[in-house]
């Protein structure tokens, strides 16, 4: 009794706090611009089953592809694991599923035991990676700070969370007369036990479980702190992505309109009147400039930096890194967040996506290739960012580099981006060679 | 080789004899003024020629679509130069456009609708290849039979509208032999260009983008690296140049590649 009562306590304190973490995401996630994305929902839900669910953009590159499929579906089939846990501890009962599932229940644990294997194979190869720092995207002279204890951490708890289920049902396999076990896996453990008595395993077992359930718990309100929410976000990022040609940029429609009327100017009338009066930017100096979905990408990106290593500028060694780019706009919407929190939501710290976090040179590097976006595992789009900071630069600040401004002068003087007559423009035909 | 053209209008003087073109060829402004893309230029015309096709151009009307203007953030000057653009293409009734440069296909194909601007848009690989597969193009592999040839991917023709087999198909009607390079299709790899990088300096690094991919192309052995794009052409030609191997290894266009098997 008192056990269950600790137990529910434990979950409630656990899972109000993930809520609160979660409505603190959501809330900063709506800092950003309103945007509609409702159209082609058959085509969305296909793309998310292919590449959030079906992790297709993953297994490119296939070692990386193939131990993230291990640790995926181990983490999800467990999870049913997870549930028995927290049906027992809210109950009282003890392995409750086993009651109606009879002699299968421990050919199903026996399978879950061999996932928790595979995953804390694929945890080891995953922590070798990092540590031997090979491939260098994911080497802390990349991916330094918090950003690398986190990913290490993730891998850590992953390994404890497994060795807790394993010693659990060892435990539970080695007490004299047990029900339910021997299962696949623990019962290869089980020796370590010998010659404990009833009572000392009962205890190892109840130890390993409230450390399980308790790990879990900490596990899920560690989620919202880290890169490893992805899990969670992959999944309505991917709906929401860009199903358009990579090559379409979206057309500013503040800029439309103003085009509109200096061209028009008979269509004045009709479209000054329409539009209210809401102070219209052309580009993004700060998070709140950009839309909720370009924010959802912050939160969704798995820092695992694929982006980086085809990204033309970056491979070259200049500063640009779409990997940073995400990462700097999660951290400042971070930041702008806690702001909020502590000072309400009209402060103002002064300081701003472009320029304390994100430099004009980075911003400049980029080929506008598409790279990033085609590389990223959970249709992340770096690029619409680096342009919308872009066109602050030039439309807000007129901060544009010398070899560009003399570009849109010759543009628009010259109908060309450079200083040739527009008279000559079909002098190719007269040259034979 | 020589390029003999025959007479080509512009869409005004069709105009004028109340004619319209099958298709109105959007040269573009490398193709119009840089050297290297004239040549291009000129090999797109003769194979349109070639296959029969009525067209014409826009000559003197033509502006830049505003690609590059928009690409460096600023909105305005693209739209403007849309606006005008448009308002001449309409003007004519311009029902199909052919390009000789992936950043006018991608602007006018995907950015000229959403403000006034509906055309049927092809970029001139692909014309090519319709063309070949039609039958009104023949070529003779000649010159390149068994010839290693590498294309390189452009980001606006490839990534930003998934055309990566046309250009391909092309070349191998001249039975050449296609090699391809580590990073290629949608993996391809920039030549450093895009974004109106084409008219700054580099940002600081350890090496320049097109020196990069101009190693990868020469990795594969290939005698001629073809592209699709005039910025490409430039970037390609000059990463060649760096490693000093212009002389062993040519870059070029696929419309000089086939204007070359033309008979
Ligand atoms: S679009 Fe820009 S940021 Fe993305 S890979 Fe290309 S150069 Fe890098
Ligand atoms: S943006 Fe995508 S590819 Fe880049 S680090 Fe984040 S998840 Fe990885």
């Amino acid at each position: 009794m008192v056990e269950q009562v600790l137990f529910i306590l434990m979950l409630a304190v656990g899972v109000g706090f993930f809520v609160r973490s979660i409505s603190k995401i959501r809330r900063n996630i709506f800092l950003g611009r309103p945007l509609q994305i409702n159209d082609r929902k058959p085509e969305r839900w296909k793309t998310m089953a292919r590449v959030a669910l079906g992790q297709s953009k993953m297994v490119l590159r296939p070692v990386a592809g193939f131990f993230h499929i291990l640790i995926y579906v181990g983490f999800v089939l467990i999870n049913i694991e997870v549930l028995e846990i927290v049906l027992d501890g809210i109950t009282g009962s003890h392995r409750m599923f086993a009651h109606y599932l009879g002699d299968f229940y421990a050919v199903a644990i026996g399978f879950f035991e061999v996932l928790a294997v595979l995953v804390m194979l694929a945890c080891i190869v995953f922590l070798a990676r990092r540590l031997s720092g090979s491939p260098a995207r994911l080497s802390s002279t990349q991916l330094k700070g918090w950003a690398n204890t986190d990913a290490l951490l993730i891998l850590g708890i992953e390994l404890v969370l497994m060795t807790a289920l394993l010693v659990m049902n060892a435990a539970e396999g080695a007490m004299p007369g047990a029900e339910v076990a021997p299962f696949l896996v623990s019962s290869r453990i089980s020796p370590l036990f010998s010659g404990l008595n009833a009572e000392t395993l009962h205890w190892i077992e109840r130890l390993a479980w409230w450390f399980h359930a308790a790990g879990i718990l900490g596990f899920l309100n560690y989620l919202p702190f880290s890169k490893h929410f992805h899990i969670v976000l992959a999944f309505p990022n991917v709906w929401y992505s860009n199903l358009e040609p990579k090559g379409k940029f979206a057309n500013h429609q503040a800029v439309k309109r103003e085009v509109e009327l200096m061209m028009n100017p008979e269509a004045e009338v009709q479209s000054a009147t329409a539009e209210s009066e809401l102070p219209i930017k052309f580009g993004a100096k700060d998070v709140q400039d950009l839309s909720w979905k370009q924010l959802l990408d912050a939160y969704s990106c798995t820092e695992c930096g694929r982006c980086s290593s085809e990204c033309p500028a970056h491979q070259t060694g200049k500063l640009l890194s779409p990997r940073k780019i995400m990462m700097d706009t999660r951290d400042r919407l971070e930041e702008v967040g806690r702001n909020i929190d502590a000072h309400g939501k009209e402060y103002s710290d002064g300081k701003s996506l472009l320029g304390d976090f994100i430099t004009e040179e980075e911003l400049w590097a980029c080929t506008t290739c598409n790279a990033c976006t085609q590389a990223c595992p959970v249709n992340i789009d770096p690029l619409s960012i680096i342009m919308d900071l872009r066109r602050e630069l030039v439309l807000e600040q007129s901060k544009a580099p010398g070899a560009l401004t003399a570009m849109f002068n010759n543009v628009e003087n010259n109908a060309a981006p450079w200083p040739f007559s527009p008279a000559d423009r079909g002098n190719w035909r007269l040259t034979s060679h | 080789m020589e390029t003999q053209l025959n007479p080509i209008p512009s869409l005004a003087e069709m105009a004028a004899e109340g004619k319209v073109p099958e298709v109105v060829f959007w040269v573009g402004c490398a193709g119009s003024f840089d050297d290297r893309a004239k040549r291009v230029t000129q090999n797109i015309a003769r194979i349109l020629q070639h296959a029969g096709i009525q067209f014409a151009i826009l000559g003197e009307e033509e502006a830049c679509t505003g690609d590059p203007a928009k690409r460096a953030g600023n909105e305005f000057l693209f739209q403007m130069m849309a606006f005008q653009n448009i308002q001449v293409l309409n003007g004519y009734g311009v029902k199909k456009l052919v390009t000789g440069c992936p950043h006018c296909f991608n602007t006018i194909k995907n950015e000229y609708p959403d403000l006034g601007g509906h055309y049927e848009v092809i970029h001139h690989a692909s014309l090519i290849q319709e063309l070949l597969d039609s039958g009104k193009l023949s070529v003779r592999g000649g010159a390149f039979k068994g010839k290693k040839i590498t294309f390189h991917d452009s980001c606006y023709l490839g990534r930003a509208n998934g055309i990566y087999e046309a250009p391909r198909q092309v070349l191998e009607a001249l039975d050449a032999d296609l090699a391809e390079m580590k990073k290629s299709r949608a993996h391809g790899l920039c030549c450093g260009a895009g974004g109106a990088q084409m008219f700054k300096e580099a940002e600081k690094g350890k090496t320049e983008v097109n020196h990069l991919r101009a190693e990868q192309a020469l990795e594969t052995g290939a005698e001629i690296i073809a592209v699709g794009c005039p910025f490409c052409h430039t970037m390609m030609s000059d990463g060649v140049k760096h490693h000093n191997k212009e002389m062993e290894v040519k870059v070029m266009d696929v419309a000089e590649v086939i204007g070359h098997g033309l008979h």
